[in-house]
């Protein structure tokens, strides 16, 4: 097997705890004495660089969240000058200002080191046509992927996103063995393929996905490999962290943390106590070595668990789990929690559907109704209206098996629900609140 | 006997229940030059089934298949009545007599003469006992 940097990710576990030590320690010096925002923070927290003696002591450290981003907008709390910068991006802002994150070309070098050894443990490298259909341009998708490819020598097909055809075109005229891109937006390349009458199976050399920027499940990741031939790996990072970042191993158990670049914590987000490895709870990420913006303790609103076993792909850095929600994510119907991914998750049980989906929810009376559109799988479409009531009966009883919750199903025809390119909106929540 | 040339291929079409969608259909077949001989809608909660029986069954699959609708072929058989009170009457208990159960019909009354389309569970053995009793089954070759 390769490794792109074996002395670094076989480092045996107290060493790269040590190692972490050092670099919170003068990451937290740096900050207190050079960043005004970082300064009042700890003094609020009546913590001084001091107070940390060991690693644990992270944990005495204050958190940080999106909104110091928003509201330090565009670059109030970036630690370097604006002549060190050498670029920016911005994030999507879906909800409420956009944020800018600003890079040094340490930190650029580091993002690529990340995602080199991302890319190498999955078996990319030279000789592979990586074909990058993230967006290029101030998301951090396209840029990231695209210099992570490059560092391992591999030869980028910046195809960016849209003009599908296009991209299944060149797919198969250069050969592209890989593939960057959403999760949903590799489901609508199958389709668009399928249309053209183009077997990704058969017809192209693509054997490998890089999927990520949007939740996906286990089934999903099952039915992606089994229809396109491929093997699908999920890829975890958001701009705050400097973009994607994080890849599975061949192994596919979890992305694997560099722990010379982050330091994960897994909290609860209610008590803010760590949580055991294995638990579920909130991500929270320090970005050890970062210049321009660092960030500490950052609460990112994801969901997961950690697992700090060695990996049997012989690296000793922690793996972090699936992203299973997202702390803002959560839909509360009827006083219960419901998480979008779990409806994934049953729905991708269930051949009769398709794995496109849609969730409607609306305030009948006094009560929250939750409807759930679905697809009719090509293969099942009886012309029995029974057959159909049946199907339609039996999705409506798994999801309300799964979520606890009562739900109204809708069959739709096969392709009228809304594909998406970027992070798919598969919630309309009516509800005036 | 050769109770093929009797089995008629239907098109059966998925459709949500929103305005339009008949439209589209009907639209898509026009194009083609494909002619509709009979048809009916079965509606649920939410959605319906388009069945119709077409002159060119194939060139209507493959065109609407390729318009993204969900098609299949379903295979109906089509008895001949006579067009006049009494006439449903007639069929209707030879196949209750024939113990022949039917999944759903439809009718159609033209120039010469009207139609009962049938989908049965057991095409063939309703095709044996509906000539046995000595109704008239329309050959396929009628339609398309």
């Amino acid at each position: 097997m390769v490794l792109w940097d074996p002395r670094i990710e076989e480092m045996p576990k107290a060493d790269l705890q040590i190692r972490q030590y050092k670099l919170l320690k003068s990451l937290v010096y740096r900050l207190y004495s050079f960043s005004p925002f970082y300064h009042d923070r700890m003094k609020e927290q009546n913590v001084h660089p001091d107070d940390i003696r060991e690693l644990s002591d992270v944990r005495k450290l204050p958190f940080m969240f999106k909104r110091d981003l928003r509201d330090n907008y565009p670059d109030k709390i970036f630690t370097a000058t604006k002549e060190e910068l050498v670029r920016y991006h911005v994030s999507s802002g879906t909800t409420g200002k956009p944020t800018v994150v600003g890079y040094t070309q340490n930190d650029l070098d580091l993002w690529t080191t990340s995602l080199a050894r991302g890319l190498t443990s999955i078996g990319l490298g030279r000789g592979d046509v990586i074909q990058v259909s993230y967006g290029y341009g101030l998301f951090t998708g396209g840029l990231g992927m695209h210099y992570g490819a490059e560092r391992i020598g591999a030869t980028v097909l910046p195809t960016s996103v849209g003009n599908t055809e296009r991209q299944i075109e060149l797919m198969q005229d250069l050969g592209a063995t890989a593939i960057a891109c959403t999760p949903s937006y590799l489901l609508h390349i199958g389709e668009v393929a399928e249309k053209m009458g183009i077997n990704i199976q058969k017809d192209t050399k693509l054997r490998t996905g890089i999927l990520g920027a949007e939740p996906w499940t286990e089934r999903m990741r099952t039915r992606i490999e089994d229809w396109l031939g491929i093997k699908a790996y999920d890829i975890y990072g958001t701009s705050e962290l400097s973009g994607p970042m994080f890849t599975e191993c061949a192994e596919q158990k979890g992305f694997h943390i560099w722990s010379d670049l982050a330091l994960v914590e897994i909290i609860d987000p209610k008590t803010e106590e760590p949580l055991e490895a294995g638990e579920r709870g909130e991500l929270t990420i320090t970005i050890l070595q970062k210049e321009a913006l660092p960030m500490i303790r950052y609460r990112i609103g994801d969901i997961s668990s950690m697992e700090d076993e060695v990996c049997p792909c012989g690296r000793t850095h922690p793996r972090i789990q699936r992203i299973q929600g997202r702390v803002d994510d959560m839909l509360i119907i009827r006083g219960i929690n419901v998480f979008p991914s779990q409806i994934e998750y049953a729905l991708m049980g269930i051949p009769d559907v398709g794995q496109h989906f849609q969730i409607i929810v609306e305030r009948k009376g006094a009560l929250d109704d939750m409807l759930v559109r679905v697809e009719l799988s090509k293969g099942s479409f009886s012309d029995k209206i029974n057959d159909l009531m049946q199907i339609r009966q039996n999705v409506e009883h798994r999801l309300r098996n799964s979520l606890n919750v009562n739900v109204d199903v809708e069959l739709v025809e096969p392709g009228s629900l809304p594909r998406f390119e970027g992070k798919s909106k598969k919630v309309i929540d009516k509800r005036s609140l | 006997m050769d109770t093929q040339k009797y089995v008629i291929k239907q098109i059966s079409i998925f459709s949500e229940n929103r305005p339009g969608r008949l439209a589209a259909i009907a639209h898509a077949l026009g194009e083609e030059k494909v002619n509709i001989l009979a048809f009916s809608i079965a509606e649920a909660n939410g959605f319906g089934v388009v069945r119709a029986l077409v002159d060119h069954p194939q060139k209507a699959h493959d065109k609407l298949q390729s318009l993204g609708f969900n098609i299949a072929f379903t295979d109906v058989i089509a008895v001949k009545m006579q067009d006049k009170p009494g006439g449903l009457f007639e069929v209707a208990k030879i196949l209750g007599d024939a113990g022949i159960n039917i999944e759903y019909s439809y009718a159609y009354s033209g120039k010469d003469g009207a139609v009962l389309i049938l989908r049965v569970d057991q095409v063939e053995d309703a095709i044996m006992k509906i000539k046995k009793s000595g109704a008239t089954l329309l050959e396929r070759s009628v339609f398309h």
